[in-house]
Parts: structure tokens; sequence; C-alpha cells
């Protein structure tokens, strides 16, 4: 049985909490509203802004250390209320939600910085910004709101700025396409989190947090079940995770620090956040918690895979977020101790994610916007601050010690170890060797981008480092690389033992010890490391290779598009054809045929359609006299 | 300030100004034009005054006035608002100025009077409003008749291609509806004791079959007007050939006085027969919901794809209504506002692609944004709250609707959510064949495509943006008003909410 779930008024500066979020609104609103008039400054409030959010957070972070009970809550107005529903428009400042208002801002305002640089020669730099503004402050709602439902207002809202902003060059036919496709798979989910949120009401006739956690228990276990079913839907959808994986390589349409910030970082990490918030609800049901291990072991594996057939720097590491959100869940679905686990993973892959992304950004900008590792190659020598804190955030992901990854990914491997039985062995196993898979392709990913030989196309003559308002945010998430694992591995699970219980004295065991998993870890991420440097040192074909049937798999996606379009978007169409042929042919057919009928024939029927007034008449006449003769059966008492 | 005569004002001041108009010379249209947009002006100052005095914790029926009409039926030019017609009224209110000030050119290239089609705005905007405030059965049913008049001629004379078949279609299915109507309005009179007072008639009884047939008549007459599956196919004709803005007053007020009659008419007078007959209404709701998504996705002209958007989001109020609970009744009247708000403002921006394309095909367009792109994100803007995006005032309606259906009708609610999802299907393909992609080179050519937003056209869509987002973040102010009707609803139904499944003694 959980704890009773408490939190306290928000007081003092705390109160001041949702400013947070009024500030990179506000400073959406003035880039978007004021229009040409901001082109010039636009950039620099839209930074300016996050940044002060991050300072705020600091701030508040600081405060919330100081109390006896670190939750407090603030009641900002009533947003509906209607009979027994009662939703606060509510925000709760715990020590989960303060870690991701740190990350999102700390790590949002360097890829903002990041930004003005990167797409200083875009005509369209303001809007972006404001966009990117929105995104912040809806991403910020997401996890400060108090109630299920303010976490859906941000998740729609960010699921916005993400279409926003895939399809921000709205001109190419695939940025639109891209966008349009990953709001509408976003919306599968939605759905699903939508009637979780309907079933809680019914249930327990309340949506805030610390209700619905405290009335769980009572609640029958069926129910629990499938109320966790559907939240998991939404968080499959919104963090790329099976079966709504496909939309997130699509997105990488979007301009880089996009795919960084949104499609690495932070947003497609709020399923996890949406799981690890919901706790109480996942810890309540075992099946439940079964089918969150298996869809991140099962996700972990497909990304990987994918990942290593990819030839797009930016595909290959939309495929690594996948697999690595892949890790989280597995994380929040084992539960107990490894709730804080995910989170500790879930920040240090903010950092060395988007560095990665970042630095393959900050490689486009040098070489003319390709993204082809395979016409890359010997970069190092051109671009040395990218390719020192590229290679960071590479030994970072791989999870080679003492760096970020290894203190966050091999805890997690090691706790679905400790599962009973033989699901301990199926998903340590899985976990592991997605260790191995991932180390080859991000070794593949570096070996081709900035070592071996150059196979650059004719057009590029010397690629430039680029400049320090790029390079200085990459720096700093590099140090975030090496050192904020290790940092995080035991201060964060204490800090959030308020939001994701104590599981300090609970006591477990993996089938087998400690340190034999993490030695078997550290050698497979060798073995793929050096796998892939033995077979990718000398560079690789320029053009795609005929491969066997799992090669050919793996570039396909593993099938999934194709599969979504046999099974939704062909029999979709036809339809929606059938339909509209039905509509006009059929019901309207029968109405019109219907009143030919009346009017005695077709060709009386298109006298009545010329328009003469006598027409009407006459059928006012009808009317009339049905009138009548419906008075004279009321007197009769026929209709009585 | 209660005894002033607001209801009788608001209903006869339009026509007074209609009338007004329609003599202006027809050689002076700027004048024409003018004059309707202060008259509506004041009209709407009117109705903000009496939203004010409405006292929302107060009596069920409020501003009542009483004249004799016709004493040997009893009938009477009665007068009274709850808050369900309240809103209505202010949303007549807010539209109707703004879809003048859009219209402001429709009529310049007809070769009808300019004075006239303005003068027909005005006379709707009275019919409308006369059958929202109307509290006496006949006199409903007289604003229920005579509101076709002025949208025929505005449709049949003003209108676009297949004006003439569209108009006259839209005419004979509202009278046909029309006639059940009075068939049952007659039959409510002779057996409810002679009276055409909705407050004495609510206290009337009948045999379950008189009322079974009673409530059919009113249903069927209120399902077509609004329009419910499988009675919508004159919507996407009528809306496809209105000038733009008489289409967003067609789709955004006229058509609710289907399901406002529904729920003044249908579930008070007859409770029984609501309840007996609440799955089959439920069923063509929800069927309406997904069917008419499905063809919205399938179409290529901007008009009719708007209507048929309209005619999924009939379905989600049709289910509000019919799941009999305080969140779902409540969501059901505050989605026939915002969708007045989100619609309206969806057809005015399609007009204004429309006016300067000189075409509704969307296949005519594609890659609009690099010409226009104010008109375009307003497009995109529209396009969100129509798919109830949370932050627009639709999104408040809806999640009430889904989640007061949920506790009663589980089935109903998932299959209702699901059109959420084509929702942003048809909205989200719609916007990018019109707006997105690579630029159309016929559309390049087109002049009048160049020229963005006018400031008379940010004039128009600002204040529906503004509510849109206001009523978003912030709906208290309407739901306040609107719960006490609905629960007073619910209560002639003898429904109340059901109690959350886990009760407070099993925590």
């Amino acid at each position: 049985m959980h704890d009773t779930v408490e939190y306290a008024h928000a007081s003092g500066l705390l109160s001041s909490v949702w400013l947070l979020i009024a500030i990179p609104l506000a400073s959406a609103a003035i880039l978007l509203l004021l229009g040409k008039r901001a082109d010039k400054w636009g950039h620099w409030l839209g930074v300016a802004s996050v940044g002060v959010s991050f300072v705020l957070g600091l701030t508040y972070f600081f405060q919330l250390r100081g109390l006896d009970n670190r939750a407090v809550e603030l009641s900002l107005f009533d947003y509906i209320e209607v009979g027994s529903l009662h939703v606060d428009f509510g925000l709760l400042f715990d020590p989960l939600s303060a870690v991701f208002v740190l990350l999102i801002t700390g790590v949002g305002s360097l890829i903002h910085l990041y930004a003005v640089g990167y797409m200083e020669h875009d005509a369209g730099r303001r809007r972006f910004f404001g966009y990117f503004n929105l995104f912040v402050a809806a991403m910020l709602l997401l996890v400060l709101g108090n109630n299920f439902v303010m976490l859906y207002i941000g998740w729609e809202g960010v699921g916005l700025a993400s279409y926003l902003l895939i399809s921000f060059w709205v001109e190419r036919p695939s940025a639109a396409t891209a966008g349009k496709k990953a709001f509408l798979m976003n919306r599968v989910g939605d759905a699903g989190f939508a009637i979780a949120i309907f079933l809680m009401f019914a249930q327990l006739g309340t949506t805030q947090y610390d209700e619905v956690f405290n009335g769980i228990g009572a609640v029958a276990s069926g129910t629990v079940l499938i109320m966790g079913l559907l939240l998991l839907l939404g968080a499959t959808g919104k963090s790329g995770q099976f079966p709504l994986q496909a939309w997130l390589p699509d997105a990488m349409e979007g301009p880089t620090p996009v795919s960084a910030l949104i499609h690495a970082a932070t947003m497609v990490t709020a399923g996890v956040y949406l799981i690890a918030r919901s706790n109480p609800i996942f810890t309540a049901n075992e099946t439940l918690q079964t089918v969150v291990v298996s869809v991140g072991a099962l996700t972990l594996l497909i990304g990987c895979i994918i990942g290593c057939a990819k030839d797009d720097i930016k595909r290959v590491l939309a495929w690594s977020t996948v697999s690595q959100i892949g890790y989280m869940f597995l994380g929040v679905g084992l539960g107990g101790a490894a709730y804080a686990l995910a989170i500790v993973h879930l920040l240090a892959h903010g950092f060395f994610k988007a560095g990665l992304f970042l630095g393959a950004g900050s490689v486009m900008h040098g070489m003319h916007d390709q993204t082809d590792i395979r016409r890359f190659g010997g970069l190092w020598r051109y671009m040395r601050i990218t390719w020192a804190t590229f290679g960071l955030a590479w030994l970072a992901i791989i999870g080679l010690p003492p760096l970020s990854g290894f203190f966050s990914k091999e805890p997690i491997i090691v706790a679905a170890y400790e599962r009973e039985g033989w699901t301990a062995w199926l998903f340590g196993t899985a976990a592991l060797i997605g260790a191995g898979v991932t180390a080859f392709y991000m070794t593949r990913l570096f070996v081709l981008t900035f070592h071996g030989p150059k196979r650059w196309t004719e057009d590029i003559d010397h690629p430039h480092e680029s400049p320090p308002v790029m390079t200085v945010p990459l720096v700093l998430l590099a140090v975030g690389s090496v050192a904020a694992g290790g940092l995080m591995a035991s201060s964060v699970p204490d800090w959030l033992v308020p939001a994701l219980g104590d599981h300090s004295g609970e006591e477990v065991h993996a089938v087998m010890s400690h340190g034999l998993i993490t030695a078997l870890s550290i050698v497979v991420t060798l073995l793929g490391a050096g796998l892939a440097y033995a077979l990718f040192r000398n560079g690789t074909a320029l053009q795609e290779q005929p491969a066997g049937p799992v090669v050919t798999a793996a570039r396909r996606n593993l099938y999934a598009d194709a599969f979504n379009e046999a099974v939704f978007e062909k029999p979709g169409i036809f339809l929606t054809r059938a339909l509209v042929f039905l509509d006009n042919r059929g019901i309207d057919g029968l109405v019109n045929g219907l009143a030919a009928a009346v009017g005695g024939g077709s060709s009386r029927l298109r006298r009545l359609q010329t328009g003469f007034v006598r027409s009407y008449a006459m059928s006012m006449l009808t009317g009339a006299l049905l009138v009548v003769a419906a008075f004279l059966a009321l007197q009769l008492g026929w209709l009585a | 300030m209660s005894d002033f005569p607001f209801l009788s004002i608001l209903t006869g001041a339009p026509l007074v100004g209609a009338l007004i108009v329609a003599f202006l010379p027809r050689a002076k249209p700027e004048l024409a034009k003018r004059v309707a947009f202060i008259w509506s002006l004041a009209v709407l100052v009117l109705a903000v005054v009496m939203w004010i005095a409405y006292d929302a914790g107060g009596d069920r029926f409020q501003f009542r006035e009483s004249y004799t009409w016709i004493p040997a039926w009893d009938a009477k030019f009665t007068f009274a608002v709850d808050g369900i017609a309240l809103v209505m009224l202010l949303l007549i209110a807010v539209l109707v100025p703004l879809v003048i000030l859009a219209s402001w050119h429709d009529a310049d290239a007809s070769r009808r009077s300019v004075p006239v089609y303005f003068a027909l705005l005005l006379a709707l905007e009275s019919t409308m409003i006369g059958v929202f405030a109307a509290a006496d059965v006949f006199l409903f049913y007289v604003f229920f008749e005579v509101m076709l008049v002025p949208m025929y001629f505005l449709i049949g004379s003003y209108g676009g291609q297949r004006r003439q078949y569209a108009a006259v279609k839209f005419f004979l299915y509202s009278l046909v509806g029309g006639l059940f109507m009075l068939a049952a309005v007659i039959g409510l009179w002779a057996l409810g004791g002679k009276t055409f007072d909705w407050q004495q008639l609510l206290s009337a009884d009948f045999s379950t079959g008189t009322e079974r047939w009673l409530f059919l008549g009113f249903f069927v007459a209120f399902a077509i007007k609004a329009p419910f599956f499988p009675f919508h196919t004159w919507l996407p004709d009528a809306g496809g050939a209105a000038p733009a803005g008489s289409a967003a007053l067609l789709v955004g007020v006229l058509d609710k006085v289907g399901t406002f009659g529904i729920l003044r008419y249908c579930l008070p007078l007859f409770p029984e027969a609501s309840t007996w007959f609440a799955p089959y209404a439920l069923a063509l709701a929800v069927i309406g919901i997904i069917y008419a998504a499905l063809l919205a996705v399938g179409q290529n002209d901007l008009k009719r794809l708007v209507s048929y958007t309209s005619i999924a989001h009939f379905g989600f109020i049709g289910v509000g209504i019919f799941a009999f609970t305080t969140q779902a009744g409540t969501g059901a009247v505050l989605y026939m506002l915002n969708h007045g708000l989100a619609t309206g403002l969806l057809f005015l921006v399609v007009g204004m692609f429309v006016a300067r394309r000189g075409s509704s095909l969307i296949s005519d367009f594609g890659g609009a944004g690099k010409l226009v792109p104010l008109l375009a994100g307003v497009l995109f803007f529209a396009g969100l709250a129509s798919l109830a995006l949370p932050g627009t005032a639709p999104f408040v309606s809806e999640f009430l609707v889904l989640i007061g259906t949920f506790t009663v009708n589980k089935t109903v609610a998932v299959i209702a959510t699901a059109g959420i999802i084509l929702a942003a299907a048809y909205v989200l393909w719609m916007v990018q064949r019109t707006t997105q992609g690579t630029l159309n080179p016929a559309l390049a050519t087109v002049d009048a495509m160049r020229r963005d937003l006018t400031v008379r056209e940010k004039v128009v869509v600002a204040p529906l943006i503004a509510l849109l987002l206001v009523l978003g973040f912030y709906p208290k102010p309407v739901t306040d008003v609107i719960n006490p009707a609905v629960q007073a609803t619910m209560q002639d139904v003898q429904k109340s909410d059901p109690a959350p499944a886990v009760t407070e003694a099993a925590k």
C-alpha cells in the first residue's frame, strides 16, 4: 500500500511559480503578434525568456530544498466547475517537477542560444523562436500541473509546438507531411490518455493527483489495469514507443535545434514523466508493469536495430532516442527503485543527446546541410570543438565509465535482472544486448562522420567550425555529458523520494551478481564499439549496398510504415471515398428521389428546382393542407 | 433593470433596422452597409447589458414579458430566457456585426440589391433572436418557420454555384421538418390543456404513446435543423452555396435552434419519451460524429468540408444532450456557443480565401501560406479550435461532453473520443492541401491572392480569436450561466449524475 500523498500550499516565493510558464508564454505571444517588427531582436528575447525561467527555476529549486514537505501546490483559479467535476487550474512544484523544470529550462536555454546561430540565415527566425518559446511554456505546464487535465493541456500544447516546428519549413511537402504524421499518431495516444482521465473521474470523481493516488487502492484491479494501459497508450504516442514509434524519425524534418530540444531532450520524455508521475497507478497492478517493461524492452531493441541501418546522421540519432527512451520505459515499468533510475537516465540523456543533436547540426552547418554520413569522414581536423564535444557525448551514450551514460544506464540493466523468475533473464538480456548494439551504431556514426577518409561531395571545399554562439552550448552540454550521470546517480533518487516513494529498504536480488552484470555490460559495449571501429575506420561505400533480409527490414524501419499504410492509411482512404460516394448517391439520392416521388416524377422535381415562386407556393399549399388534415385528425382523436 | 423589456426590444430592433436598410437607396450601398453594421453593434451593446443584468444564480427564466396575441388559442407573445438561451443570444449578437463586416463586398458583384442583402442579414438576426427568446410554443414555432425566409433568399439570391438547388433543398427540408413540428405543436395544444405557454405545458400529463408521438414530431424537426445523421444532406449543399457570412450564421447559429429545441422542448415537455428515445438519439449522434468526420476528410471543397465538420460537431452536441448528466449537458450547451465561434471563424476565413481565389475547391489552392501568411495562420488557428485543441474554447466543451457521457455510457464516449483523431485528420489535411507545401503555380497568377489580411478582415477575426482563447482558459463565466439551466433540465427529465464508482468510505 502506498503512503498517503499530501501536498502543502505554496507560500512565499514559491507562490509565484506560475511565472516559469508565463514568461516564455508572454515572449511567444510577443514574437508571434509583433510580426516583422520584432525580427531584429526577437531571437534574443526568446533566449532571455527561457534563461530567466531557468534562473527562477533554480531559485524555486533551492526554496523547495529548504522545506520539510517538499511538494507544494498552487491553485490559480477554477478552470472547470460543473456538477461534481472540479478541475483546478493548479500547479504542483515537487522534486519530480523541479528536476524537469531544470532540464527543460537549462538545456532549453543552451539550445535556444545555439539556435540564434543555427537559424541566423533563416528568414523565419523570429517565428521559430516564437514557436520554440511556446513549446517551453507548454512543456512546463505539462510537468507543473497538479492534475491530469493540466497535464493533458500541456501534453497537447507540446504536440502543437512539435507540429509547428517539424513542419517549420512548410513549403517542403515532406516537412508538412511529417508534421501531420506526428500530430495524428500523437492524437491516437492522446485519445487513450483522455479516456484514462474519463475513467479516473468515473471511478474516483476527481482528476487531482493527490486524490487519484490516494484513492487508487480502492479501485478494482482490472479497472486499474485498463486505466494504466490507456495512460501507457498516451505515453507511447508522445515518446515514440512501440506501437506508435513511426513518427519520431520523420520528425527530423524540423530544424536541428528542434530535434535536440523537443525530439530528444524533453518532449519525447513526457511519456516517461507521465508514468513516473502516475507511479501509484502503475505500481498497483503487476500485469500493467509487465506490459510497460515489455514495451520498453521491445522498443529499445527496435530502436537500436534500425539505428544500425540508417545513413542519415539525424535519423540514426532519432532511432537512438527511441531506443534510449525504451530504457527509460523499462525503468519505470520495473517500478520500485527503478522509477528514479529512469529519471536519472532521462536527465543524463537530456544532456548527451542534446549534445549529439547540436553537434550533428554543427556538422550540417559546415557541410551545406548534408546529412548523409557516407559522405562525411575526416571532419575531426576541421571542426575540433564539434568533434571533441560530440566524442564525449558518444562515449556517454554508449555507457563507458566514468561518463554519464554508464551511471544512468547500467543500473537499469541491473534492475532488469532483479525481476522475479525467467523474466529477469528476458528483460535483463534484452537491455544488455541493447547496450552492445548501441555501442555499435553510435561508434559507426562517430567514426564515419569524423574519422576515416574524406568522402565529401564535390561542392564542399573546406568545412568550417561553427561560431561561438553554437560551440559554447556544445561545450557546456559536453561537460554535462561527462559529469551529470555520476553526480546524479545517488543524489537524484534521494531527492525524488517524496514523488516516487522510498525504496531504499527494499531487498532485491539479481539473478547474477551486480559485479558480473557491470562487467558484462562493459564487455558488450567494448565489443560493439570495437566491431564498428574495425568495420568502418576505412569508410564505407557511397551508395546503398544490396543486403540480406534483416538489414533490408531495418532500413525500412522494420516495416512499421508499410504496416501502417496497409492497415490504416489505404483502407482509411478507401472508406472515405466510399462514404463520400454513398452520401452523395445513397442518402442524398434517396432524399432527392423521395422529393421527386412526392412531387410526381423527376420532371416535376426539375421544375421545382428552377426556382419559380409558384413551385414554392405549391409546396406551401401542400403544407397547409397537411396541417388541416392534422387538425382534423386531432379533433377526431385518431392520434390520441 | 430587469423590468426593462430587453427581449422584445432585442427581437424587434434588428427588424426595424432591416426595414430601414431595405429602403435605403440602392445607389448608395456604402450607406446601407454602415447603417446595418452600426445597427448590429447597437444590438450587441444591448445584449451585453442584458448579460450583465442576468443573475446567474437567480430564477430559471428571467426577463419575462408577455403580451396578448391570439386569445382564442391562448397564444401569447411571451419572451423569457434561461442561461442556455441567453448564451445563444449573445452568440448571435456577437456574430452578426462580424458577419456584416466580413460580408462587406459579398453582394457587390451580384446583380441584386446590396441594401437588401444587409437588410436580410438584420432580418435574420431578428428571427434568430426571437426563436431563442420565445417562451410560448406557438411563438417559437412561428419564428422557427419565419427564420427560413431570410436565409432562403440569402442563399438563393446571393449564393454561389447551384444556389437555387441548395436554397430550395434547404427550404423544403426545413419545411418538412416544420410540418412534423406543427403537427406536434397542435397535438401539444389540444392534449396539453389548450395552451401554448411553456411553463403551463411543463406540468401537462400525456399517455406514454401520445408523449412519444409528440416527442417524435419535435425531434424530427430539430434533427433536420441541427442536422443529425441521416437528415444532414441539405447542409453541405446549403453551406457550400451560401455566401460565407450567411454560411457562418447558418451553421453557427441557425442550426443550433435544433439542439436548443431538443433541450428546451423535447426534454422538459416529454421526459419519459426522451428517456425512451435516448439510446436511438445517442446512436444517431455518435454515428454522425464518425460518419461526418470521415466525409469531411474526403471533401475537395472548403465550404462543404466545413459543413461536414459541423455535422460531426453536432454529433458531439447530441451525445452531450442525450447522455443526461450535468457535465455532458453543460458541455453540449457550451459546445453550441464554442462551435458558433470556431466554425463561424472557420467559415469566415474560408470565405476570405474563396473571395480571393474565386473558387472553393481545395485543389485550386496549395502553398497559399507563402502568399498570404497571416490569412493562412488564421485558417490554421480556426482549424485548431475546430479540432478542439486544449487552450481553445471548444476543448472545454468537448471534454465536458465526453467526460460526462463516459460516466453513464462508456461505449458511446469511447467511440466519440475516436472522433477527435479524425478531427485532427480533416483539419490538418485541409490546412496542408490549402496552405502548405509547394506553391500551386495557378494560384500565384491570381492577383488577389497576393493581398494578405486587410484591416477590415483583421477586425473581423481578432474578436473571435480572442474569445476562443479567453474562453479556452477561463470558461467559468459562461459555464456558471449555463449550469443552472442544464441542471433544471436534468431535473425535468428526472436524471441525476452517477456517483463515482469508488465511494469515500472505500478510500
